[in-house]
């Protein structure tokens, strides 16, 4: 008996201590939310404060979800989606005019399932626009539901073409993968010719799958040798020095990776112990790695990837950005932020153009913006000029920077 | 040459399965009970010679050392409150239990230190070249298959020699008979996780110095393929580990090099299939005829 009651107490404990693990890490993303609904809620009263009076949508705002791993192995891209929107929502309220935003995040620990829940969330709160998803695989499965239930989507960084395929009211702000893909084969045809290439891809990941694809054909079509590919899964993401010496014995001077950075890590310092140094060529998953926690910085140096955002750029825009962000996160901010930025710009230049009020059903400001989303241009940090067609892809041109002392410079 | 590389990956690969294997067999072996945490506790000992190394600025050696006892406490005391109540349970309520374990693991350390993967300063870092330059072996690779075997004959001799290793075979084959010979069934099976823990603990250093990363779900996927390898070796026999783990890891890393890379998985779990359809016991186990 006595046995009994102990294990039972122990089950309990157990069972407890992993509510507590789950409580307290949705209570890291709620802290999140609440220190930005509070900020916004801040901003509001401030404005309403300044321009009361002056129309009757001042005291509605528009209310914006944004999505994102918060927790899990992809925190940091979530993370900074939900601060470089937040950065933007406090600029347009500050302005005072009549649209205003109010924020809300909420963390999907890169799983779909997670995501949809989220999604859901936030329709209950109210979401009238949806910032999100951040990553590709969920964001897949959140933009089929906001096609059915009909709710305006921009996706920071959900850049797989299956984002936007066939849904009219979702769009991106980052390139799509076939983009990148293409955009990273282009670039090294014309900058670094004569190179012979190898590829390894994460063959279980619709994003690192997606790019390497179009890379392919884009290499075969500008006549670019590829005399390797290899390819890993979530299973097999601890050991790639086969991968590297089949790469290196097949004479390959040029490694391609479109994974995240945090693979890549293991392979550059892999590669480092087999003595192996080729030209890496990344993608945006590999914004990110000069920040792990641990990493040797010294690995990277050398490392060409396509961003569209480096905050070493010159411009007063991005100056400004930077220096919000790293006065309000103490982090230097990454592409995801910055696309995230853009984001709610598209959001507030949709509005602009529309005429939607904030009192309207998140239905009829999705059918009202949908049309106008083709015609208006953004300026953003990622890109001058973005346009959008109706398929929901941007149009904007990538960069390539180089790791340099640990920082992107421009080559 | 490239063969020879493509076979000094897969024995550095299998060496870390083979490690992480020991531990799990010799807690078959003794207790009768799979411990799923097992991997989880090899992530722990990473985090905390991590810390040990990188926050505290302590030498490797003291930083392992910290991570073998911060460990042996751990195992110690998962087993005390955890499975110890369940002894008289069915095999099912331990079996889920340690999933429970592993689990609470994982989801503590994401509390204590994030879900960002960090990356691990190897403690052994270098390289030994060979026939010009063409083979390249990471001192920490040879590090690991040594530890292995200096660690596996330990083992095989502690447990057929010394007082604490009879009482530990007495234990495995029958609990009851061995309490009524005198022995302490309890201690000797706290004896057994914290030797086993202990295990993990270098385990996970030697793991993260090889492939340098660290994430709260670091010990999981290896942990399955030390379970693997010590099915496939025979559960319960330390040499099985010790050579399951070696082919598992060989296996793997020539599909990736001759076949394909994305069917290494599918093929060693394949030829997992085959050796068990063959040798249900696996490669050394013991056949155990029950008399009626």
């Amino acid at each position: 008996m006595k046995k009994k009651l102990l294990s039972i107490l122990l089950a309990s404990a157990v069972a407890a201590t992993t509510f507590v693990g789950c409580g307290s890490q949705t209570s890291g993303g709620t802290k999140e939310e609440g220190g930005s609904t509070a900020q916004t809620s801040e901003g509001d009263s401030e404005t309403t404060e300044g321009t009361e009076g002056d129309s009757a949508s001042a005291e509605g705002a528009f209310k914006i979800g944004a999505i994102g791993p918060l927790t899990g192995e992809a925190a940091i891209y979530g993370t900074a989606v939900v601060n470089g929107a937040q950065i933007a929502v406090d600029e347009i309220n500050a302005l005072g005019g009549d649209i205003q935003f109010e924020l809300k995040g909420e963390d999907d620990v890169n799983d779909a399932e997670t995501s949809v829940n989220a999604y859901n969330n936030l329709l209950d709160w109210g979401m009238q626009f949806l910032v999100g998803t951040t990553t590709s695989t969920p964001c897949v499965a959140v933009a089929a539901e906001a096609y059915a239930d009909r709710v305006f989507m921009i996706t920071p960084s959900g850049s797989s073409v299956a984002v936007v395929e066939g849904k009219d009211n979702v769009f991106q702000v980052c390139f799509t993968d076939p983009n990148q893909g293409k955009a990273s084969a282009d670039y090294i045809a014309e900058n670094i010719p004569g190179e012979k290439i190898a590829v390894i891809y994460k063959n279980d990941d619709v994003y690192s799958q997606g790019i390497r694809d179009v890379f392919k054909e884009e290499a075969d079509a500008k006549g670019l040798e590829v005399v390797y590919e290899g390819t890993f899964t979530t299973d097999t993401a601890t050991d790639f020095s086969v991968q590297l010496t089949a790469a290196q014995a097949a004479g390959a001077t040029l490694i391609f990776l479109p994974i995240y950075y945090q693979p890549a890590s293991i392979i550059l310092s892999q590669a480092d112990s087999m003595g192996y140094e080729p030209t890496w060529f990344g993608v945006d998953g590999m914004d990110g790695i000069l920040t792990m926690p641990g990493f040797d910085t010294s690995l990277a140096e050398g490392v060409m990837l396509l961003t569209p955002f480096s905050a070493d750029a010159e411009d007063e825009r991005t100056q400004n950005f930077v220096a919000t962000y790293k006065e309000q996160y103490g982090d230097t901010p990454n592409q995801f932020a910055a696309d995230a930025y853009d984001a709610v710009y598209t959001i507030y230049e949709s509005i602009k153009a529309s005429g939607v009020t904030p009192d309207m059903s998140t239905e009829e400001i999705c059918e009202a913006t949908i049309p106008v989303m083709t015609q208006i241009t953004v300026d953003g940090l990622t890109s001058e000029g973005m346009t959008w067609d109706a398929s929901g892809e941007v149009s904007k041109s990538p960069r390539a920077v180089v790791i340099k002392d640990g920082v992107y410079v421009t080559p | 040459m490239e063969f020879l590389s493509y076979l000094i990956s897969g024995l550095s690969l299998g060496s870390v399965y083979a490690l992480i294997a020991l531990g799990y067999t010799m807690v078959y072996g003794i207790a009768k009970m799979l411990n799923f945490a097992h991997g989880d506790v090899i992530m722990i000992g990473g985090y905390v010679s991590f810390i040990a190394m990188n926050s505290a600025g302590l030498p490797a050696g003291v930083a392992i050392l910290l991570a073998v006892l911060v460990c042996t406490v751990l195992g110690v005391l998962i087993e005390g409150l955890a499975y110890k109540p369940l002894r008289e349970a069915t095999s099912l309520a331990v079996l889920i239990t340690a999933i429970g374990v592993s689990y609470f693991l994982q989801n503590a350390a994401q509390l204590i230190w994030g879900a960002n993967p960090v990356s691990y300063t190897p403690v052994i870092t270098g390289t030994v070249s060979l026939a010009g330059g063409k083979l390249n072996i990471s001192i920490v690779s040879i590090v690991t298959i040594i530890a292995c075997i200096v660690i596996m004959i330990c083992l095989q001799l502690f447990i057929s020699k010394g007082k604490i290793g009879k009482a530990m075979r007495a234990c495995s084959e029958d609990k009851g008979a061995a309490q009524l010979m005198g022995i302490n069934v309890n201690r000797t099976i706290s004896i057994t996780f914290a030797i086993g823990s202990a295990l993990a603990a270098i385990a996970g250093v030697l793991l993260c110095s090889a492939y340098p990363t660290l994430m709260p779900t670091t010990g999981s996927m290896p942990g399955i393929k030390a379970f693997t390898a010590a099915v496939f070796g025979g559960i319960g026999s330390v040499p099985g580990a010790f050579i399951g783990g070696l082919l598992l890891g060989i296996i793997e890393s020539l599909t990736k090099a001759y076949i394909s890379t994305q069917l290494a998985n599918s093929i060693v779990f394949a030829v997992l299939i085959i050796v068990l359809l063959f040798r249900p016991v696996g490669i050394l186990g013991k056949k155990i005829s029950e008399k009626v």
